[in-house]
């Protein structure tokens, strides 16, 4: 938790900036690019996931214990979706 | 020597939190988490008789090889509702909600939790969940064993499956609650001078048990959503019919459910990490290494869940993968047992009933944890699993170590709970008991399950009754071991003499406040300067000089 | 009941007071994490499983309704990080104008997941026995392609009902939590000193936007491109 005021100038940068990003994700999403449609959707996804962490949350001015439980928290997300997924994954291997 | 023998005699503190104010309303609508300890000291000992009985209706109709008790159907309720009693009612809170709850903010020199309202939320949350549960239960009972498969839980089941379901549900919020609760006290309300590696270790065990709590438990939480919806509004997600995958439903339950088991398992490790350190007079061995191992397990834990799958379907991949997992966990385990080996080592011994549970816990868990490396090797699982092998492992761990914590967990505090003595003639009795009821009812199901009895199985060959038979023989030598503590105990509240503040002696903070303790914990906030388990340099604590002198704080013997 | 901004009995200063707030509606976010994760996974399983019906499904919601709503969610959280702004410097009138706002913004969100939610019960896409998609909306690739369709495309709208359901759930606690930060930002309760309240709130609204910028492009825009 921190003392540090972000300007509402800031704010307005990155709310614009969301905006821009679902109108491209939109628009993406009309563009035939076969599997990476979905990779495109969510890697937009998650820049805009993180603009709204990092500013609107403040973890970008947090102390490091907060950014850690932040990193922590996706991590074991990451863990779960990516260790189920490897058994789906691997099931045609042989 | 019992350090009580040449104490004058004491008197209970005038004013402490149990007289501090008087009916029940302020018992119920407490926010001081010695009471609430206490809460749920009453409320999960009512669902271990609750889970004893049902294991001992599962026992005796076991007794023949046809099962002369029980239809099948009604079998497959009982061991479901003994393990949901057992698992979730009482192991899972067990050490935390009591002994973590009443300790922690001793320990660390705090008036209370970060959160005392919402600690009491979640002793509310688990008697909601509890009363579901119950519900279910007194409505015929479910049948689907407590894992909850599907699609027998969501689909076929005629059992009362969805009130179970939302208890269990309801109640894990309890346990995260908790978790949070945990984690934010001990970063934040520490005293001054409580550092982070004076900490006794049992802290350290609540700690790492806590990021284990607040990380799976919401897993398993949807998961019992869906699978509750699929039942309900006759969905598909785990339902091949409707292009649903149980092995789905299994990744989501096992990942936390593995986890879980170290829930149980890891604050009981902080129990014996304070009783042996006491009646061995020696500091712990090895601290940062027992600190880390306890992180090392919660971590590690959640990186294993297949192994409970890997006949279910699995890719071999990942099956190899989930094995070498399993090896790895057992290294932090492995590490801690031989810590406490080393902290015996050179000390000056007593046999009182919390360390004679601490013997049986070390004992018992080597042979758990030992057996869970056969269940954790591929080749070894296809034979082994689903058999009684399984059974007596996980009952060697978390009865032979889970429960063995918590009864010595509850000897070693009584007298600072309640500020009475027991009987220590027939505790240690009691203990021995114990420990002898309970290797005759699970040694012999190791046999059997090497030897190819299925679990869950209503009937058997008849070439398995004998170990059936002893099985049953001791669980009734088992049983008397828990009713003894129960009648010995509440015998003590009345008739047994006053402890005193800190009668073993030891080390901790929660020994340098009266017993029992006031509400706000200590009349003047402690400043911590010594070190944990550090005998060498406590005067106060009135013990003759060690003839071998104790290796430093930190154990480097 | 001890009055907002005070010391409460266990804490020993407002710092440690405040820290504790604060970590702890960390600790909480994660849990929701891997709460809403859990759903995450089902979803991500049950797609790739049955790719042909969750197309099917996603491509009968509403694509406009579905993107103003991820605006309207946006905006509500920069009226939220505004409100918290307006607590740090102490403009107290601010405090309670931006919450209202972002309680509006949430009530539109709501109101238009209303309609969104009627729409499917009128047009039979909800999961059940009554459950059909149009035969227009069906090409013949897709009905070849996977025969069971029907089965299959009612595991997407199960999906979509549970996380959007379980979504609104929480906006509906969210607006409940702003109810009650208005009613005491408007006796003047927050200051420059002490907004820790609002602060608080703030970051679980943001999660719950967060959930939903996930949500709206794994819902509705799978295989747009075919339209």
């Amino acid at each position: 938790m921190s003392e540090h005021i972000v300007s509402p100038k800031l704010y307005l940068g990155i709310i614009l900036t969301l905006m821009v990003l679902t109108a491209v994700t939109v628009g993406a999403a009309y563009v035939e690019l076969g599997p990476w449609n979905i990779v495109v959707a969510l890697v937009i996804a998650t820049f805009k996931a993180t603009l709204v962490v990092l500013y609107f949350m403040h973890v970008r001015y947090s102390p490091g214990r907060t950014q850690l439980i932040v990193v922590a928290g996706v991590f074991w997300l990451g863990l779960l979706l990516f260790m189920t997924l490897a058994d789906y994954a691997t099931r045609s291997w042989y | 020597m019992s350090a009580t023998e040449s104490r004058p005699a004491e008197q209970l503190p005038e004013k402490h939190y149990l007289n501090a104010d008087y009916g029940i309303r302020s018992w119920l609508l407490t926010t001081d988490h010695k009471r609430i300890a206490l809460l749920y000291l009453v409320s999960v000992t009512f669902f271990f008789l609750l889970g004893g009985v049902f294991a001992g209706l599962i026992r005796l109709h076991l007794l023949t090889p046809k099962g002369a008790l029980l239809s099948p159907e009604v079998y497959n309720r009982m061991f479901t509702m003994h393990g949901v009693a057992m698992i979730f009612f009482f192991l899972i809170p067990s050490i935390p909600a009591v002994f973590g709850n009443f300790f922690i903010p001793l320990m660390i020199g705090a008036k209370d939790l970060a959160f005392p309202k919402i600690n009491l939320l979640s002793w509310y949350l688990y008697m909601i969940g509890g009363a579901l549960a119950l519900y279910s239960f007194m409505s015929g009972g479910l049948d689907t064993g407590w894992t909850f498969y599907t699609p027998l839980s969501s689909v076929y089941s005629n059992s009362a499956v969805a009130p179970a379901v939302l208890g269990v549900f309801i109640n894990g919020f309890s346990s995260i609650l908790t978790g949070l609760n945990f984690l934010v006290t001990v970063h934040t309300m520490r005293a001054p001078g409580m550092t982070w590696f004076r900490l006794p270790m049992f802290v350290w065990a609540h700690y790492a048990t806590s990021i284990i709590m607040i990380l799976g438990t919401p897993v398993v939480a949807t998961t019992l959503a869906l699978a509750g919806m699929e039942r309900l509004f006759h969905l598909g997600f785990f339902n091949p019919q409707l292009g649903g995958d149980p092995v789905l439903f299994q990744h989501l339950f096992w990942f936390y459910s593995h986890p879980a088991v170290y829930i149980m398992i890891l604050p009981a490790m902080g129990v014996i990490s304070e009783i042996i350190p006491t009646f061995s007079r020696k500091p712990l061995f090895g601290y940062k290494v027992m600190a880390g191992a306890s992180l090392a397990i919660a971590i590690v834990g959640f990186l294993v869940w297949a192994h409970h799958m890997f006949v279910a379907g699995q890719s071999a991949y990942a099956a190899l993968a989930f094995s070498f997992l399993t090896m790895l966990v057992a290294v932090p385990s492995a590490v801690k047992t031989f810590n406490w080996t080393a902290t015996m080592y050179r000390g000056s011994i007593s046999f009182q009933t919390p360390m004679v549970y601490a013997f049986g816990f070390l004992g018992l868990f080597l042979v758990g944890g030992l057996t869970g490396l056969f269940l954790g090797t591929l080749g070894t699982d296809i034979h082994i699993h689903d058999t009684y092998f399984v059974v007596a492992h996980f009952h060697y761990i978390m009865v032979g170590g889970a429960v063995m914590g918590y009864m010595g967990a509850l000897h070693y505090w009584w007298p600072k709970m309640s500020g009475r003595m027991y009987s220590e003639t027939l505790a240690r009795f009691a203990a021995v008991v114990l420990f002898v009821g309970f290797n005759l009812t699970f040694f012999p199901q190791f046999l059997m399950g090497y030897a190819g009895m299925p679990r869950r199985y209503h009937s058997y060959p008849p070439e398995f009754q004998i170990y059936n038979v002893l099985s049953t023989a001791g669980a009734t030598i088992l049983a008397i071991g828990y009713i003894l503590p129960i009648l010995y105990l509440l015998w003590s509240l009345k008739f047994g003499p006053v402890a005193g503040r800190n009668p073993w002696p030891s080390t901790g903070l929660e020994w340098q406040t009266a017993s029992p303790p006031p509400t706000e914990n200590f009349e003047v906030t402690p400043v911590v300067t010594w070190e944990a388990y550090d005998f060498e340099n406590r005067p106060d604590l009135g013990l003759d000089k060690p003839v071998i002198p104790a290796g430093p704080a930190s154990g480097h013997d | 009941m001890h009055r907002t901004g005070e010391l409460y009995g266990h804490f020993e200063t407002l710092d440690q007071q405040r820290e504790s707030a604060s970590l702890g509606m960390w600790i909480f976010l994660i849990t929701e994490v891997m709460f809403f994760g859990g759903i995450f996974l089902a979803y991500t399983v049950n797609r790739h499983a049955n790719p042909v019906a969750f197309a099917l499904g996603s491509n009968t919601l509403d694509l406009r309704l579905g993107a103003i709503n991820t605006g309207v969610l946006l905006a509500s959280s920069f009226t939220m990080a505004m409100a918290v702004w307006a607590g740090h410097t102490g403009k107290q009138k601010l405090i309670t104008l931006f919450l209202i706002l972002t309680l509006v913004l949430g009530g539109i969100f709501l109101g238009i997941k209303t309609v969104e939610y009627a729409g499917k019960f009128e047009h039979h896409l909800v999961p059940g026995s009554s459950f059909h998609i149009p035969a227009e909306d069906v090409s013949a690739a897709a009905a070849k392609a996977d025969p069971d369709f029907s089965a299959h495309a009612q595991l997407f709208f199960s999906l979509y009902f549970g996380m959007t359901g379980l979504h609104a759930l929480h906006m509906v606690v969210g607006a409940g939590l702003l109810i009650w930060l208005i009613r005491q930002s408007m006796q003047g309760r927050y200051t420059a000193k002490y907004n820790t309240p609002v602060e608080m709130v703030g970051l679980y609204w943001h999660f719950v936007d967060i959930v939903w910028i996930y949500l709206f492009p794994l819902l509705y825009l799978i295989d747009r491109r075919h339209k």
